[in-house]
């Protein structure tokens, strides 16, 4: 270290160290880097101090401030569901009834509702509410159990064909074929008599005959059903298990029984009534101007356990 | 403080900046640039208190940059964002502006408007109000560090820090009702970001203004470097004519040895007062913003000395030569209007012709379409085929208009939205848009059982005496059979 000297071209200290001829000029950093240079050093203790920051054996030290991601999106979860408080009290409140003329409770229910569709609805029912067959169809103006929101409300309390649900929605059409109640000539002319309704078929006398002998209860005897029961119009233009012969003959000689699930066991009530108000608002609600097809009970609106 | 005195050949990395103390000049440029300071700057700080009748449904500022309902204001003109295109414009606008004024006049940008030649001018005339000129300043930063010292600067740091203030403040105003915000911001209710920007702009002011001044220009701005590209022979820049000037001597020198010397007497006046620190005599060079302050202070001194002025002036290279050679320069509008001038200037004009034709031509109502993709479309009970469609009717104007939806094309068609009752389908629907929003509605169109897939249209119009209308063409799905 004694060979310091002043370098010559530049007038710079040497740092005293000399490898083959070459030496090292003594230039300091500038003051400015020191300083940001020793903040960080300070910043970096300061945070080990209050965050997390050492491993131990069994858990690392906690910071005084404790601070944990966990704690954090506990806090934040809190935080938006804090921030959803007020409107979801306010639907809970509300009857449902009256939830489609209030335009900033409908837009909540609307998008609460398409979120909890998304995830329970979809497997049976389409992203788009459009069914398949055998599923029905949520958007069109066809209703088999009502379409008021009330309605709907209590469908999906209950669900359709649950047993072990008192209130669920329940009917059962006997399997004329399968059960041997009717011969196959029957149903051939009954079918042919069904697709009549709707216009897809000539007039079948004797399948007219065999309707009104066996049909008319739960369809009515003009075919149009019976939403007490369940029983779909047979002379509209939308079909269930659709509506080609073999598809009508088929439902006639194995009775089709679909069935849903009873989300009042599953989801809360409002989201429930979200649901219900989403379907109602899909394009084929209806008012209230028709009777509503719903038991008294179901005005209690509550989930049945 | 001070190093060694380098051994010569010595290359500095790190060079100490140079502390520049321009004196004080007065000249038909210093004028220019009074006055170019004074619309700048009344432009910059009071441009958002003017105030414009929209009506009641619209804000009374002229000028207004609404972030927050994407609303973009201007005296007459309302730009909303889909219209973004006009600001591109007048940035594209701006852009070939300066590329117009640089092959023109040089870097006029950098000498006379840019906001940091224009503040550093401030805050040197704040400079020589309290410190006094070149001289008393150069004195007063040798001088120790004693009371008069400390009263000095700090009183001159706190006029720094109320106009740095002053111009953060004048910057929000463009983003929100000027004198709300001016309320909201005293009583402690503005924005968070209000006072973050305004406390941003008032550091940056600060430091660029009051501290760094020229070395904003020379080391940190890109332009100059750009501009070095623009510039040819044809632009007129500040020179000094060396031949005319060279060799230097003093006017003693000059009666003692006539033609012996040239007209620079070697005052360093023009040195003195550039606010850069730049000797022009050394021929152009990043560092020379072109304010033009060294021509005032070179023509008072041969004003004095009785020689002609313009020893260092406005010229252009090629000038230059012709002078250098004993011809006559062109004259000044020959210098200014040159093909490449006009070049920039008929594409400056043009894209300024298509804004004003976009914006003469621009419709203030407007109907966009969007289907419903899941489903496609719907079967009704009764046979009849539904498609689904989201609607959106802009209402750019500031008052409620009353519009009319129709149906083109699609025989049979009917329509209703679902703020209404399927009964009450028709072929046209009737909607108040109100003021300067979009009315979004959710559209139901229903056509008989045998209709085929095919487009049809919605056909906008406004009903009042004004008109105006758009169409949008849709599609209308249906089984294929």
């Amino acid at each position: 270290m004694a060979n310091k000297r002043i370098d010559e071209p530049t007038g710079v200290e040497t740092v005293g160290h000399e490898w083959d001829g070459i030496e090292e000029l003594n230039n300091p950093l500038p003051r400015w880097w020191i300083i940001t240079w020793v903040l960080t050093i300070l910043f970096s203790i300061g945070y080990m101090v209050v965050y997390p920051a050492w491993p131990l054996i069994s858990k690392g030290t906690e910071g005084i401030w404790g601070w944990t991601s966990r704690g954090q999106l506990a806090n934040e979860t809190k935080a938006a569901e804090a921030a959803r408080a007020t409107t979801l009290a306010a639907l809970a409140a509300t009857p449902i009834e009256q939830i489609p003329g209030d335009p900033k409770l409908l837009a909540a229910a609307k998008a609460g509702g398409k979120a909890a569709f998304l995830v329970n609805c979809v497997q049976c029912h389409g992203s788009g509410a459009a069914g398949s067959i055998g599923y029905p169809n949520l958007n069109d103006d066809d209703w088999l159990w009502g379409g008021n929101v009330k309605d709907i409300e209590f469908t999906l309390l209950h669900g359709i064909r649950q047993p072990g649900h008192d209130a669920t929605r329940t009917s059962l059409m006997p399997s004329f074929g399968q059960d041997g109640l009717l011969t196959a000539a029957q149903i051939s002319d009954v079918a042919d008599h069904v697709l009549s309704l709707s216009g897809k078929a000539a007039a079948n006398a004797n399948g007219a005959a065999v309707f009104a002998a066996n049909c008319v209860a739960c369809h009515g005897t003009d075919g149009k059903g019976l939403r007490q029961f369940g029983a779909p119009n047979l002379a509209d233009a939308i079909w269930l298990y659709g509506g080609k012969k073999e598809q009508v003959t088929a439902s006639i000689h194995k009775a089709r029984a679909g069935v849903m699930p009873a989300w009042g066991g599953k989801l809360d009530a409002v989201t429930i009534k979200m649901l219900a108000v989403y379907v109602h608002s899909l394009g084929g609600g209806e008012d209230f101007s028709e009777a509503p097809t719903t038991p008294a009970a179901a005005d209690t609106g509550n989930a049945q356990p | 403080m001070h190093s060694p005195e380098p051994a010569p050949g010595h290359l500095d990395l790190y060079a100490k900046r140079k502390a520049v103390f321009p004196k004080a000049v007065d000249g038909r440029f210093r004028r220019f640039k009074w006055l170019v300071m004074v619309v700048t700057l009344a432009i910059y700080y009071g441009t958002p208190w003017l105030r414009w009748d929209r009506g009641p449904y619209a804000p009374d500022q002229a000028v207004l940059l609404d972030l927050g309902n994407r609303r973009f204001f201007m005296f007459g003109i309302e730009i909303w964002p889909h219209e973004f295109y006009f600001v591109a414009g007048l940035l594209i606008m701006a852009g070939i502006g300066l590329f117009l004024v640089t092959s023109a006049v040089g870097r006029a940008w950098c000498g006379y408007s840019c906001p940091q030649t224009v503040w550093t001018d401030l805050f040197q005339h704040v400079d020589r109000f309290i410190d006094g000129d070149r001289n008393a300043q150069l004195r007063l930063e040798a001088a120790p560090w004693g009371p008069q010292k400390i009263f000095k600067r700090g009183l001159k740091w706190t006029i720094y820090l109320v106009i740095s203030f002053w111009t953060g403040g004048a910057w929000i105003m463009y983003f929100a009702d000027a004198p709300t915000l001016t309320r909201e911001f005293w009583a402690g209710d503005a924005a968070p970001v209000a006072y973050a920007t305004v406390a941003v702009l008032t550091a940056t002011t600060f430091l660029l203004g009051g501290f760094m001044r020229e070395q904003v220009c020379v080391y940190m701005c890109p332009w100059p470097r750009i501009q070095t590209a623009m510039l040819d022979e044809k632009s007129l820049i500040v020179t000094y004519k060396d031949w005319r000037g060279e060799p230097r001597g003093s006017v003693k020198k000059a009666e003692k040895n006539p033609g012996a010397v040239g007209d620079c007497v070697d005052c360093n006046q023009c040195v003195n007062v550039c606010p850069t620190g730049y000797d022009i005599r050394n021929g152009p060079d990043i560092q020379c913003i072109t304010c033009a302050l060294c021509i005032d202070a070179c023509d008072s001194v041969m004003q004095q000395i009785g020689r002609p002025r313009g020893l260092i002036d406005y010229a252009t290279l090629e000038d230059c030569e012709i002078e250098r050679a004993g011809g006559q320069p062109k004259p000044i509008m020959k210098a200014l209007f040159h093909t490449r001038t006009l070049v920039y200037l008929g594409v400056w004009g043009a894209i300024g012709l298509a804004l004003l034709f976009a914006l003469g031509v621009r419709t203030q109502i407007d109907v966009s379409v969007q289907k419903d993709r899941n489903p496609p479309f719907m079967l009704m009970s009764d046979g009849e085929i539904r498609n689904a469609y989201t609607v959106k009717l802009r209402n750019m104007q500031t008052r409620p208009r009353l519009m009319q939806v129709t149906l083109e094309g699609l025989p049979g068609g009917v329509m209703w939205t679902d703020e209404m009752a399927r009964e009450k389908a028709a072929r046209e629907i009737r909607v108040t848009v109100a003021p300067d929003q979009v009315e979004v509605m959710r559209v139901y169109v229903v056509a008989p059982s045998d209709t085929t897939p095919q487009s049809f249209s919605f056909a906008l119009k406004a009903t009042d005496a004004e008109g105006g209308g758009d169409t949008s063409e849709a599609r209308f799905d249906a089984p294929e059979e």
